[in-house]
């Protein structure tokens, strides 16, 4: 079913060969306790549906190969919680975020080391970057209100104002690289107004992703409001393009010829689509990472009138 | 003390039995025909493309008939724009983004579109005019309603022209190039404002293309850019059906597709446009809720609903043509209802008292009848007042169905005219449930006396405009769009700038 | 059954038969619909139809301190034959005078279909005791008034005593034996859209056979949404009772224009049945002479001057 398996033990035991048989193992040596990487949807650690996994391009790590149907389960646990997180007053979901930083940092180790076995040369960057992203986010949560909503001068004896609704459900295609910060900072704009998101993280490195996950499983984030998908876009995404559920695509990264048939079938229910790329840096450039902008076009616009005059 | 009830009197004679009780709206003293004098108006024979400043014949030579559709008679015959059309057009928006408009000093820019304004208000009287031939509105609303607030459009988003650096919180704005534009044939010069305003405050340039049963007002309109001494090529307008529409929405040139209309040519757009960077904002179809509680204003709220469906003949994307009655005041709402639907008087759009005038098109009115049919055939009850349709042209009763249940096809289908479907809800919750239960979420109407009460449908409600204890109110000042598959991107206020700027 | 605040005594606490709660009224949209109904077209012959209709409505007022039996007559003469001359213009629908010149004005009036209206109850305030009240009534109605128009307690009204207004309502109008009663609400006194409406429930429930608006001491006197709100409530009274309630908008009603605005006001809200003046007038002072120049107009073409119509 799967490619040949290795396991974490034996790439860290010290001067380990990797070819099988070279060496002997030492009988008396604790073995590592290994972990069975599993996606998070609906709040639970699941593997995929369909039974199949992938390995780590290092050949150390197995992880779940999500199919069409662990997208739809995405979107069903993703659709269950949003009225529940919209519904959260936006200093709560402001704390949940910030409290997402917080135990990013107490693991922030576990998430650079990881980064670095995926071959980043600046983990501990990048961790810190992403980190911050998550606080900035947190912050936001109560002030983008201000900034976008407006109150309308109608010329008439009418009171009339427009406010932002989150959309719904948004499925992002996570950018590859940087895996972790533009993770976090691809899923905090659009969860920070009570959108939830239905994420396909990774193909690169698959692995930091689902550490994260286990951050906001430990983050006061109620189960669904992300979801995160390992596997390969390709399967998955057309998939969720046509979903009748979902109400925005966020897609970093993609060019050619899916990314088209993505946009096509988005349109079957008028799916607010988003395709863009940022270059490594501006990830971690405030001004465009970090803009409000993010937010915004996730953003619904609702306009009230109401008389003024009992 | 209790007040007895004295006995009425032989001038107040009271109906003893309850069945007896009605009154007639028939004709102790009708009003005369009062019909708007249309002869200063002057309606060309024919009319050209305008692209690049000028009238210029189409490639091919085509013309296609303008109809008046209360009489069925032409009105003069328009220009049938080909891609080759499109594309000269295209191209002189181009160059004229690239050596004027682009470069014009923001204020400038402004000046020019204050001045359509003026323009517009100046000729309100010939516009109103050739807007309900052309259309079938009644006089009463292109005079109040349209014209005005088309003007108004314009000299509200003038006044941002020089603005834009300061509208979305200091991050950098940069104009989009030029825009493609089609427009629906129920507003027809109120959407042309909609759309041309905003696009030229913010730096664009544009190519409008009309609704094919009501191009001429966007004809006056280019003869009132003429006379605004706009720059050549900075407005283009083309006409023609479908595949104009199709032809500009492909060209390679256009920047920026600006769409209102059905929501499935939205989709076709949408998918036509996929992989091609452009811009998109659609404005599409509805099927509005408008939830009338028990404490509300009843008598208002009736006047609301009438509003909300009959406005413009139904023809509006954001009609209540839902309207949810707390059961506890159906037979209530629905008596005064009919009351009020009898005075409503169905005819010549020119005549100043008329209220429904013609429906846009015979494909309308066949459409129309279709889905009416289907509410019959469902089991639905249907109704309208006693009214005489004028013997020539296209004209439809206010129609009003009850019994209706979210399944009927008359509950979520778009019918586009003036017939009403009346459901009942128990509580709030089920209220929510049942107007949110669409695939549209343009707008929704909400009716209460309870101000905690209509904040929190309000809240609830998806849909980008809600009105409370009013409906059909609009303001340039004021975003509107929809939710879901009603369309995404607003036309209106602040908001309305972002269909038309790159923002970083 | 309907609760009544009761400021008054034990006596006077109780319930009336039911009007139900009172519907709340919305202001900016009444207004709108009021101000949409202006705009109805009414020109030629319907124009002609509508100013002779509003002439046989009108209730021809005089009511001030230096009234006397001169001017009263002159006042009937001008109701009976608005437009000597012309037979097509009918007379007006009563003279409303102050009770002691009833008899003037019934003499004057005699053997026409004018009747006379006198005002009563403590006119224009309202605040005398209620014996005062009813014998003003009936000293009225003995001295020849065939309608009579009388004033609610606005601070009463104000002060929540529902009954209390209620009882005198239904007082007054017994003690008007066979007289017409017409409550005035002096809706410029009490303060919103929602207390006219519930004044006027108050007044028909009590047994008025018409409401009416204003004294015309007060301003804002009659405004068409204030009449709007009011033919809403008279139509929700017919239909719970089958009774059909009178209206009357007086005080600034100066123009033909306002004139015929109020017509369809009617028009549209009641139907044809209300389009008599046994269901509607129009109580005004300077009203007539504007009609008849319109009309005068409508006839001969040319725009009239004042100078051509007697100022009486």
């Amino acid at each position: 079913m799967s490619e040949r398996r290795k396991t974490g033990a034996e790439r860290r035991r010290p001067g380990a060969d990797l070819e099988p048989g070279s060496e002997p193992a030492d009988p008396l040596a604790r073995l590592a306790v290994k972990k069975t990487w599993k996606m998070y949807v609906g709040g639970a650690f699941v593997r995929s549906e369909s039974g199949r996994y992938l390995v780590t391009a290092d050949g150390v790590d197995n992880y779940p190969w999500a199919s069409r149907k662990d997208g739809r389960d995405a979107v069903t646990a993703a659709q269950a919680a949003q009225k529940g997180w919209a519904g959260k007053t936006a200093y709560n979901r402001g704390q949940i975020l910030y409290r997402l930083g917080e135990v990013m940092e107490g693991r922030r180790a576990e998430l650079a080391l990881s980064l670095e076995r995926a071959g980043e040369s600046q983990p501990e960057r990048e961790v810190d970057a992403a980190i911050d992203r998550a606080i900035s986010f947190a912050g936001w949560s109560d002030k983008y209100q201000s900034l976008f909503a407006s109150s309308n001068p109608v010329a008439g004896p009418h009171f009339g104002f427009s406010v932002t609704d989150p959309m719904g459900v948004v499925v992002i295609a996570a950018p590859d690289r940087p895996a972790l910060l533009g993770l976090v900072g691809s899923i905090c704009p659009v969860i920070v107004s009570g959108n939830v998101a239905v994420v396909v993280v990774s193909e690169v490195d698959p692995i930091t992703p689902l550490i994260l996950a286990e951050c906001l499983a430990t983050s006061d984030l109620p189960g669904g409001v992300v979801n995160l998908l390992t596997g390969k876009r390709a399967e998955v995404l057309p998939h969720l393009a046509k979903h009748m559920g979902v109400r925005a695509l966020d897609l970093w990264d993609l060019t050619g010829d899916d990314a088209v048939k993505l946009e096509v079938a988005a349109a079957d229910n008028v799916k607010r689509v988003t395709r863009r790329s940022l270059e490594l840096e501006a990830w971690y450039d405030e001004t465009r990472g970090g803009s409000p902008g993010n937010i915004e076009r996730f953003l619904e616009t609702k306009t009230v009138w109401h008389p003024m005059g009992a | 003390m209790t007040i007895k009830l004295v006995e009425p009197k032989a001038t107040a004679a009271g109906d003893r039995r309850r069945g007896e009780r009605r009154l007639e709206f028939a004709h102790a003293w009708d009003y005369a025909p009062a019909p708007e004098a249309v002869d200063h108006v002057k309606i060309l024979p024919r009319y050209e493309l305008f692209i690049d400043g000028k009238w210029q014949a189409p490639e091919k030579g085509r013309y296609f008939d303008t109809l008046s559709p209360s009489t069925e008679q032409k009105l003069s015959e328009v220009a049938e724009a080909s891609a080759e059309d499109v594309d000269r057009a295209v191209r002189a928006a181009r160059h004229a983004y690239d050596r004027v408009w682009s470069r014009m000093k923001p204020l400038e820019r402004g000046k020019y579109i204050f001045r359509i304004a003026r323009i517009i208000q100046e000729r309100s009287r010939e516009l109103c005019i050739v807007e309900s031939l052309d259309g079938g509105k009644p006089i009463k609303e292109s005079r109040d309603f349209d014209v005005p607030t088309a003007a108004a459009h314009f000299f509200y988003y003038a006044g941002w022209a020089d603005k834009l650096g300061y509208a979305f919180g200091g991050r950098p704005v940069s104009a989009l190039g030029v825009a493609g534009q089609i427009i629906p044939w129920n507003f027809p010069l109120l959407m042309a404002a909609w759309k041309i305003a905003p696009a030229l405050a913010c730096g664009n340039t544009v190519v409008l293309k009309p609704a094919e049963t009501t191009p001429l007002s966007a004809m006056f309109l280019a003869e009132i850019i003429q006379e605004a001494e706009l720059p050549d090529g900075v407005v283009n307008i083309v006409t023609g059906a479908g595949a104009t529409g199709a032809a500009l929405v492909a060209h390679p040139d256009v920047n920026k597709v600006a769409f209102t209309g059905s929501t499935d040519v939205g989709k076709r757009i949408q998918k036509a446009l996929a992989g091609t960077g452009k811009k998109l904002t659609l404005e599409l179809g509805g099927k509005a809720a408008n939830i009338v509680f028990a404490d509300a204003p009843l008598d208002q709220a009736v006047d609301g609903i009438v509003n909300g469906i009959f406005f413009n003949q139904g023809h509006v994307c954001c009609a209540g043509s839902r309207l949810l009655l707390e059961e506890s005041v159906h037979d209530l709402v629905i008596r005064k209802l009919r009351d009020r639907m009898a005075t409503l008087r169905v005819g010549d759009p020119l005549d100043k008292n008329t209220d429904i005038g013609a429906i846009n098109s015979r494909m309308q009115l066949e459409k129309i009848k279709e889905l009416c049919a289907a509410g019959e055939a469902e089991g639905a009850e249907r109704w309208s007042p006693p009214c005489e349709l004028p013997a020539k042209g296209f004209f439809f009763a206010p129609t009003v169905f009850t019994g209706v249940a979210q399944s009927h096809r008359i509950a979520r289908e778009e019918i586009f005219g003036p017939v009403l479907s009346v459901l009942t809800f128990r509580t709030e919750a089920e209220a929510v449930e049942k107007a949110n239960n669409t695939f549209y979420g343009l707008s929704a109407g909400v009716w209460s006396n309870k101000g905690a009460r209509l904040f929190k449908m309000a809240t609830q409600l998806e849909a980008g405009v809600v009105w409370g204890n009013t409906y059909n109110k609009f303001d340039p000042s004021s975003p509107f769009g929809g939710y879901k598959e009603s369309g995404f991107g607003r036309e209106g206020g602040r908001q309305g700038l972002a269909a038309y700027l790159h923002v970083d | 059954m309907h609760p009544i605040a009761s400021g008054g005594g034990p006596a006077e606490r109780g319930t009336l038969p039911p009007p139900g709660p009172t519907p709340p009224i919305d202001r900016i949209a009444v207004e709108e619909r009021a101000a949409a109904l202006g705009k109805r077209s009414i020109k030629k012959a319907t124009k002609v139809a509508g100013l002779k209709l509003a002439i046989s409505m009108m209730d021809l007022t005089t009511l001030e301190g230096a009234d006397s039996p001169g001017k009263v007559r002159a006042l009937c003469q001008k109701a009976r034959t608005p437009e000597p001359g012309d037979e097509s213009i009918p007379s007006c629908a009563a003279v409303c005078v102050y009770p002691t010149l009833v008899p003037v004005a019934k003499k004057a009036l005699e053997g026409s279909r004018v009747r006379v209206a006198s005002v009563a109850t403590a006119f224009p305030s309202g605040l005398s005791p209620l014996s005062v009240k009813l014998e003003d009534t009936r000293r009225a109605v003995e001295l020849g008034a065939d309608e009579i128009d009388m004033v609610i307690d606005r601070g009463a009204f104000l002060s929540g005593q529902y009954q209390r207004v209620a009882d005198e309502i239904a007082q007054v109008k017994e003690a008007c034996g066979e007289a017409h009663l017409k409550v005035i609400l002096e809706t410029g006194e009490i303060g919103s859209y929602d207390n006219v409406r519930r004044a006027s429930d108050l007044a028909m429930h009590a047994g008025t056979d018409f409401i009416k608006t204003s004294t015309g001491k007060i301003q804002p006197a009659a405004t068409p949404p204030v009449t709007l709100v009011m033919l809403e409530a008279i139509r929700d009274f017919y239909y719970a009772t089958g009774r059909r309630i009178g209206m009357k908008p007086a005080g600034g009603i100066r123009t033909a224009k306002q004139a015929l605005h109020y017509l369809v006001l009617v028009k549209e809200t009641l139907g044809d049945a209300w389009l008599t003046p046994d269901l509607f007038r129009l109580g005004a002072s300077t009203l007539l002479n504007d009609v008849l120049m319109q009309l005068k107009k409508e006839a001969s073409g040319a725009y009239q001057g004042p100078d051509y119509f007697s100022k009486d």
